[in-house]
């Protein structure tokens, strides 16, 4: 087995009286897609920001390539957050600038690493259009001008523009239309292959865990209640959790 | 340092009731340790306690802090606004040192040991014995992408300038070209991202490696930066669109010149308009000796 | 030639001749003396003193005469003068509980120890224009003297807080900050914004402690106590290590009581926005502990939405000697950078002119 990228320990948080988070450790290599589901409440959007460096946890511990994420300083964070990294935010007006052309929102990550030659930037912008299916005459437009789903492309476009080795996704899905949502869904299991990347995206929808994911943990009330294979979690689930989640999107 | 009541070696007396250079011992004291954070830190925003001055604000209240506590009773001062020694706010301080520190002044670029300026470096090569000081309207040069002083302090501690090119490249994308015509930002010491004081575009190349020390003095934000000699200074720009300067592609209508900054003068209602060196001294200079050529 | 005129020093002095002429008016009519302003224009002498930041009405009013009655110009004045002066130390905190009321009043409680002292106040009266004012030199009947009451006046957020009704300030023996020798840095302490705000333009404060009345950051103020007078002021020399009397200053002090939701902390209470100002100065002072208030919003646990609430926004923009300073400077030549902005523009516009040429061939 290969060496992983990010390594989760132990991983504790309370909010007050509540656990957010209890006794988590996961792990995740190169090129994997792990989905983490649960209903809303169940902890996985605050496994995603204490993982990321967002948050600090009560205890335990998260290494990215075996440095200690939460004693890194803010700029080795911020750093890796603008190259290896990348974060989808579910609403994309959080993960775009809103005055900034399209191209520019692309273009940012690029420059932010060191990138001076306007032609390039612009034409790395370009190909990441096309790559998320965005016309490329709306380079220059602002992405006020978007519908949500383009919204959404642009944030991936310009997540992925520098090459990051991992990617989290915060219900990328989430605010758009089941339509949209599908051929959203395509892009990232297309993208992410292709780039071989890593993905820890969570959802609250099994469907697109079925169709994207490698792995999937199972949440709730704070603490991984089944992990496993993708097949062999949806298609045999031994905890009764996830047997309920399971048979109610059958249900649905 | 001096006292109220002695007169200045130039002659002078200074103003009764006051200190010399207006400020007292121990607020000049303050100034000057703040610059000499400023000069080990190059292009590094220092606050400090700026005073109220009996100019207003936005009027160079923070470059007449800075001349007040580096100014010594031998120095010669020169104040431009515009380029010139003879505009309104430039005389104004002048006078205001005259008055409350009796120093010499002079119109002259090459005879001044301290140049306060808006808006302007003078045309003529500054030498190591020279230091210049700047007024600053606005000392962050972030302000207009990011407007909360916190959140750019922690900007320039992690070096983190990707919205400064992000503005950069689509000023290219919409207009075809970098669209920032003065106050053009520049990376000083290839570290802190800094503003130069609203001269035009066309005087940054002038800040870089320059002999003369540069301070920068904001009053009513309260900040003090600097550039020692020789320091690294550069223009924001992209490799294949890379930083110009702009002026007025004419000659200078009194002196011929064509390569320094240029006011625009309109002359009439018809459409008449002359351009002349912004420069009046450096402009003056080159008459009289065109004046004396012509002559021998 | 236009450009070879050098008229700028003439062109001064004669202008600042001219509004010398003009601040004088009419030879004919006889002078104001400083004494007159003083006392026939106090609460433009107050206001002067608080954003000049100096208690001094001779100065004050002198400073008004001299700015012909332009009283952020006014200000101005005192606050360079004051900048020059040279600084002995700190006086001990003023004891307001102390104060030698002339005015004292209560919307919180009908009646109370102390009892309600309405004092000299535009309250109450009809804002009629007295023509009987213009006819000058008629002798106006005294005001009714009332004995001076024993009763003692204890502040009525005191009152609140021995019920542990009303949060407690607590006190701290740190050094506050000196906004008048440090730099504004934040996040800024409450003894800081104080200060700011008692010096800051009354027309900010009031539209800013008027918006949060009108729902722009979630108050529900009462005023607690307001009261007017003179209190002592104590010194206390290295050398003699005792305070010593200086004498009395006049001081207007607002106490707001606002609601506070609690939280897991704290159980549901009242909070105060305080002001403090120079002189008799109501308007100010209340305006003042409104967007006191709002500033406390991030300590309380508060959602920041509105401007009140935004400690940059609030605190960089409230002195009125930087922000017409900024705000006029614009009046001084910008024509170098103007030339390089018409260069631009230019260059901008042969592009484009091109493109469309280019576009319709």
């Amino acid at each position: 087995m290969t060496t992983p990228l990010l390594t989760a320990e132990g991983l504790n948080l309370h909010f007050g009286a509540i656990a957010a988070l209890r006794d988590v450790a996961i792990d995740i290599t190169a090129g994997e897609v792990v989905a983490i589901v649960g209903e809303s409440g169940s902890g996985k959007t605050t496994l995603l920001r204490v993982l990321s460096g967002l948050m600090a946890p009560d205890s335990g511990t998260v290494r990215w390539l075996g440095q200690d994420v939460h004693a890194m300083g803010e700029a080795a964070r911020r750093r890796l957050m603008r190259t290896d990294w990348g974060f989808v935010h579910q609403n994309p007006r959080d993960g775009l600038r809103l005055a900034v052309s399209a191209g520019g929102n692309v273009g940012e990550r690029l420059m932010a690493v060191g990138a001076r030659h306007y032609g390039n930037i612009r034409g790395e912008a370009l190909s990441w259009l096309a790559k998320v299916e965005i016309d490329a005459t709306r380079i220059d437009d602002l992405p006020r001008t978007f519908s949500g789903g383009m919204q959404q492309r642009l944030q991936i476009a310009r997540t992925l523009v520098t090459r990051p080795k991992l990617v989290f996704m915060d219900e990328p899905t989430g605010g758009l239309d089941v339509s949209v949502q599908a051929r959203l869904l395509d892009l990232i299991r297309s993208l992410s292959r292709e780039l071989g990347l890593a993905v820890l995206i969570v959802t609250h929808d099994i469907a697109a865990a079925r169709l994207l994911a490698d792995r999937i943990l199972v949440m709730r009330r704070g603490e991984v209640v089944e992990q496993g294979l993708t097949d062999r979690v949806l298609d045999d689930p031994q905890h009764p959790y996830t047997q309920l989640l399971v048979s109610s999107v059958l249900a649905a | 340092m001096n006292t109220s009541e002695a007169p200045s070696a130039s002659g002078a007396t200074t103003l009764e009731g006051y200190n010399f250079a207006y400020l007292d011992e121990a607020t000049k004291r303050m100034i000057r340790r703040a610059l000499l954070k400023a000069v080990a830190i190059p292009g590094h925003q220092i606050p400090f306690g700026g005073r109220e001055m009996p100019l207003p604000y936005g009027w160079g209240t923070g470059g007449i802090q800075v001349t007040a506590s580096i100014l010594g009773p031998e120095d010669r001062l020169k104040v431009i606004d515009q380029g010139s020694d003879d505009t309104t706010n430039a005389i104004s301080i002048r006078r205001f040192f005259t008055r409350v520190a009796g120093v010499a002044t002079t119109e002259h670029t090459a005879e001044a040991s301290v140049i306060q300026t808006r808006h302007r470096i003078p045309e003529r090569l500054l030498r190591e014995d020279q230091i210049m000081v700047y007024q600053v309207p606005q000392p962050e040069p972030l302000f207009r992408l990011e407007p909360r002083r916190v959140e750019t302090k922690r900007l320039h501690a992690l070096a983190d300038y990707g919205l400064m090119h992000v503005r950069l490249y689509e000023d290219i994308a919409r207009l075809g070209h970098i669209a920032k015509a003065y106050d053009y930002p520049v990376m000083v010491n290839g570290r802190y991202l800094m503003s130069p004081s609203p001269i035009p575009a066309f005087d940054n190349p002038k800040m870089d490696r320059m002999p003369a020390l540069q301070l920068f003095g904001a009053g009513r934000e309260k900040r003090i930066y600097a550039i020692p000699p020789y320091t690294d200074v550069r223009s924001l720009d992209f490799e294949d669109h890379p930083f110009r300067p702009i002026r007025a592609p004419q000659a200078c209508a009194l002196c011929g010149s064509r390569d320094t900054y240029l006011d625009e003068v309109i002359t009439d209602d018809r459409g008449g308009r002359l351009f002349v060196c912004s420069d009046t001294d450096f402009c003056a200079e080159r008459q009289a000796d065109a004046a004396k050529e012509a002559a021998e | 030639m236009y450009v070879a005129v050098k008229g700028g020093e003439r062109a001064i002095s004669a202008a600042h001749a001219w509004l010398e002429e003009t601040r004088r008016g009419d030879a004919a009519v006889p002078e104001l003396t400083v004494v007159q302003i003083e006392q026939q224009m106090g609460l433009a002498v107050d206001r002067v003193m608080a954003e000049g930041s100096c208690h001094d009405r001779f100065l004050a009013a002198l400073a008004i005469k001299q700015a012909k009655g332009d009283l952020i110009e006014a200000a101005f004045l005192l606050r360079a003068y004051r900048t020059t002066l040279p600084r002995f130390g700190a006086s001990e905190p003023l004891d307001t509980a102390a104060m030698r009321l002339r005015r004292r009043i209560s919307a919180t409680y009908k009646d109370l120890p102390g009892g309600q002292v309405l004092g000299p106040t535009f309250d109450y009266t009809h804002r009629l224009l007295d023509f009987a004012l213009a006819a000058e030199g008629v002798e106006r009947a005294a005001a009714p003297e009332a004995p001076t009451p024993v009763e003692s006046a204890p502040r009525v957020t005191e009152l609140l807080a021995r019920e542990g009704l009303m949060q407690r300030e607590v006190a701290e023996d740190a050094e506050p900050g000196d906004l008048t020798r440090q730099p504004l840095t934040f996040p800024a302490e409450r003894p800081v914004r104080l200060q700011n705000l008692a010096r800051g333009d009354e027309g900010f404060l009031l539209a800013l402690g008027y918006s949060t009345q009108r729902g722009y950051g979630n108050a529900h103020p009462f005023v607690g106590e307001i009261r007017v007078g003179h209190v002592t002021v104590e010194f206390t020399p290295p050398e003699l290590g005792f305070p010593i009397e200086l004498g009395e200053i006049g001081v207007t002090e607002c106490q707001m009581v606002n609601q506070f939701k609690g939280s897991r902390t704290e159980p549901p209470q009242f909070t105060r926005g305080y002001g403090l100002v120079f002189g008799h100065g109501e308007r100010r002072a209340m305006a003042m502990s409104l967007v006191d208030r709002g500033l406390r919003a991030a300590e309380l646990g508060e959602d920041i939405t509105a401007p009140a609430q935004n400690a940059e926004f609030v605190l960089y923009h409230s002195d009125n000697i930087e922000a017409t300073g900024f705000v006029e400077h614009l009046k001084l030549p910008h024509y170098v950078d103007f030339q390089s902005e018409l260069e631009n523009l230019r260059t901008i516009r042969r592009s484009a002119e091109a493109a469309i040429q280019e576009a319709a061939e």
